[in-house]
């Protein structure tokens, strides 16, 4: 009974934050609604002032909901059992983040390989390509679409290539940071872990210089036929998980200041590096399947 | 370090002496029975609405021609009656069963994640209230179908098309997070002895059901977010001027679409596997090809959602693939119905409500799955597609399905929810009510399916009339018996007989061995299983 006593599952007795969370989605998504309508629409509303109301409360909400699990992981109410169904919780979340991807993935592979090949005329498609567009060849990447608009595809040499090297580099360095804190070796957690930091900004920064070469230089914008559509929601998602992950290796940053973490307990730090391994394996798979073939 | 957040945490010494009370202990709560609760009752009131939506288009359809509603409020009661059922009524109701039963069953204090357990119950009722109130918008809500196609959800949808995008986006963090929550409880929380294969057959079915939420709802966020750019940003995923294929939308959709279909009935085959045992008073015949059985249609769902787009012109080879695929999926269907049959051969059966619930359950969803394979074969999918005849195919299988097998683990599980026993005599009455009254409005869909009548359309043909005025019968007949079921519910809640930890002879499993009702926190010390 004893020998239980300190493994017993902690089950929190209650949380404002879940209900708090809750009224933020609901703005969020209904202030996102309507901006997306009144922008469509050339009007001006009240769309946005909700989305970012929205956003203002997510952001307590995250803060309050976390600072309550530091507490509780620092006042050791955590057992090896909850670290892992975090663990656990972590692994599925990323593996459904993966999916997400994933629909991206099958659209561009459909387009190209199926959509704009049918309308060229492959497969049992002539007349298709006869009655809609007799004029339209299929071609990858699409850089002009039966409809007839143009564009100019992006290389991958250069800013990309620089990219996918910055990122590889940077899953290096986050795992170099994961042993040092592993080993309890403070500074060269400190150290790696800010090098990876300033990675991700670095690709955050080159990444929008690239969408500026491609509007200004290329003509290649979100709304350049199917080529650009996948090319800008694929690389947005990215950017956006990106996004994210810098921002989880900042506060990963000012928690190992602070000094929390040990080497055999830091679920959060593992979660941001396995989230941040995530978000560049996506990208090595963008790097081919979008700039390379 | 202490906080005014952080001091409402440290109440666990005492937490399991007094369950919290008024408001705040269903808005803030972590408790798994309190959230199953709230999903059920949720699910109940969403099961309501979308059947009086049903009943609108039921009416409409009484006579030919067009007699109470225009055509396009008619097109938006059946995008958000299929909305409503699909997200709002029959999932919330299986992740408040799971809510309630799965930490039971496998012995754990809790759900694993409970905090985010209230999180995702709590912005559901955000996703619909947005949802709702989009039909209230200038050119009104959705109204192309619950499966919004491009280009009716694109070129030709509304404006408020992107409320319903972003309520989708939420219902489906809903289901992630329930699943997530669900599948890492079962993997981590059981108690000792309780292994895999050994797990109630409600989890086992709900784990596959969790891993199958967690791989499909992230691909139908990925299809709204297309329709949304496609709509407001000019992306051109579904239109051919600009590359894209309107075809495409519906691979997306329905890769998804599938697996859907499995979540919704899975969790089904575990109540039933629990109830027609308990009640035959035998041990379930052949547990491991159940689990199998699970494990096979699963992963085949992943494999067949062409079926719902042979008409598209997709090549003969693919059509085969998808037909063939689709019919093997009957032989581990088949595996449990013939499992559950031989559980009750030379068994001692009563027919007690949840019983009769699951035997309904047995035959009438075996003739849902017989449309199906109607249904999955190419060539006379030409005839059959698009028309009342797929209407009655998968309300057979959701209503006489899904839904009944929902009603039978409630039966089943009342008085270990409320400590009393429902009233049984109104209980039969309900039974009999909706067994009745759900033959009379779907097994008439089938005759006037194969003759041509169209899904989805305000009028038809006068040759239809007189069937067309039996389903409506039998369909407002329907909606007024689950009225029958809210009272038996409500009196059972109130009061009633006590009910005993184990009210029925022949259950088992571990939620029996706690009284009833289960207290708040059931299993503070895991139970040894043997
Ligand atoms: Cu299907």
């Amino acid at each position: 009974m004893a020998a239980q006593q300190h493994e017993k599952y902690y089950v929190p007795a209650s949380s404002p934050w879940p209900i708090v969370g809750a009224v933020a989605l609901g703005l969020i998504a209904f202030g996102a609604g309507h901006t997306v309508i009144e922008s469509k629409n050339q009007v001006d509303g009240w769309g946005t002032t909700v989305l970012f109301t929205g956003l203002a409360i997510l952001v307590v909400m995250l803060f309050g909901w976390f600072r309550d699990q530091i507490n509780e992981s620092m006042s050791g109410l955590y057992s090896n059992q909850l670290s892992a169904s975090y663990r656990q919780g972590m692994s599925w979340f990323i593996f459904s983040e993966v999916m997400f991807f994933a629909a991206f993935f099958g659209a561009l592979f459909y387009a190209r390989v199926i959509a704009v090949e049918w309308l060229g005329g492959a497969s049992n498609n002539a007349m298709t390509n006869e009655v809609l567009w007799p004029h339209f060849e299929a071609m990858w990447p699409l850089t002009e679409t039966p409809g007839g608009t143009t564009t100019q595809a992006m290389g991958w040499m250069g800013l990309p290539l620089y990219n996918t090297i910055i990122l590889i580099v940077s899953s290096f360095t986050c795992h170099f940071a994961h042993v040092g804190l592993e080993k309890g070796n403070r500074t060269q957690l400190k150290v790696w872990l800010g090098i990876t930091i300033v990675l991700g900004c670095i690709f955050l920064y080159l990444q929008g210089a690239e969408y500026v070469h491609a509007y200004q230089d290329l003509g290649l914008k979100l709304d350049s036929g199917v080529y650009g559509n996948t090319f800008y929601l694929l690389t947005g998602f990215h950017g956006m998980h990106v996004t994210l992950g810098t921002l989880m290796l900042i506060v990963m940053f000012f928690r190992v200041m602070k000094g929390h973490f040990t080497h055999d307990n830091h679920f959060a730090f593992q979660a941001t590096s396995w989230y941040w391994h995530f978000v560049d394996v996506v990208w090595v798979c963008l790097f081919i399947f979008v700039y390379i073939l | 370090m202490s906080s005014a957040a952080g001091t409402m945490d440290h109440h666990d010494h005492d937490h399991h002496h007094h369950a919290p009370s008024g408001i705040t202990r269903w808005l803030f709560t972590t408790n798994h029975k309190d959230i199953g609760s709230m999903y059920l009752w949720f699910s109940f009131i969403m099961f309501l609405l979308g059947g009086s939506m049903a009943l609108v288009i039921r009416a409409e359809l009484f006579q030919p021609g067009l007699q109470l509603v225009d055509p396009h409020f008619f097109n938006q009661m059946t995008t958000v009656h299929g909305l409503i059922m699909v997200f709002g009524a029959v999932m919330p109701a299986f992740t408040g069963l799971a809510n309630w039963m799965v930490p039971m069953m496998i012995g754990a204090p809790d759900m694993a994640l409970p905090r985010m357990n209230n999180w995702s119950f709590w912005i559901l009722p955000f996703a619909f209230a947005i949802l709702l109130a989009s039909l209230f918008m200038e050119g009104g809500g959705p109204a192309f179908g619950w499966t919004f196609y491009a280009p009716l959800s694109t070129t030709y949808s509304s404006d408020s098309t992107a409320l319903f995008v972003f309520s989708v986006h939420i219902m489906g963090i809903s289901s992630i997070m329930g699943a997530i929550n669900v599948i890492v409880t079962i993997m981590n929380m059981r108690a000792p002895g309780m292994t895999y294969m050994k797990m109630p057959l409600f989890v086992w079915t709900w784990f596959i059901t969790a891993f199958l939420l967690i791989a499909v709802m992230p691909v139908l966020a990925g299809a709204v977010t297309m329709v949304l750019t496609d709509k407001y940003f000019g992306t051109s995923f579904f239109d051919a001027a600009g590359g894209g294929d309107p075809v495409m939308f519906q691979h997306i959709f329905w890769f998804f679409g599938h697996p859907e279909v499995y979540i919704m009935i899975l969790p089904s085959f575990g109540i039933v596997s629990a109830i027609i045992p308990a009640f035959s008073r035998k041990p379930l015949f052949g547990y491991a090809s159940m689990v199998y059985a699970t494990a096979a249609i699963a992963g085949l769902s992943f494999l067949v959602w062409a079926h719902h787009m042979f008409t598209t012109g997709m090549p003969v080879a693919a059509a085969l693939f998808f037909m063939y695929c689709t019919m093997l999926i009957s032989v581990p269907t088949g595996v449990k119905v013939f499992n559950w049959v031989a559980t009750m051969w030379r068994g001692s059966i009563s027919f007690e409500t949840p019983m009769l619930f699951a035997l309904a359950f047995v035959i009438l969803f075996t003739i849902g799955g017989f449309s199906g394979l109607m249904l999955a074969i190419t060539p006379v999918d030409f005839q059959y597609h698009d028309t009342y005849f797929v209407v009655a195919h998968f309300h057979y299988v959701l209503v006489s399905g899904a839904i009944f097998s929902i009603m039978a683990a409630a039966y089943y599980w009342l008085p270990k929810w409320t400590g009393h026993m429902y009233n049984e005599t109104l209980a039969k009455w309900h039974f009999w009510c909706s067994l009745i009254s759900v033959n009379v409005l779907f097994f008439p869909m089938h005759f006037v399916g194969l003759a041509g009548m169209p899904r989805r359309i305000p009028d038809y043909a006068l040759q239809f009339a007189d069937i067309n005025q039996i389903v409506s019968i039998g369909a407002f007949a329907f909606g007024l018996s689950q009225l029958i079921f809210l009272a038996v519910v409500v009196k059972c809640v109130r009061g009633g007989e006590k009910a005993p930890a184990k009210p029925w002879e022949g259950a088992t499993g571990l939620e029996w061995t706690v009284p009833s009702p289960a207290p708040y926190h059931t299993f503070d010390t895991p139970p040894e299983v043997k």
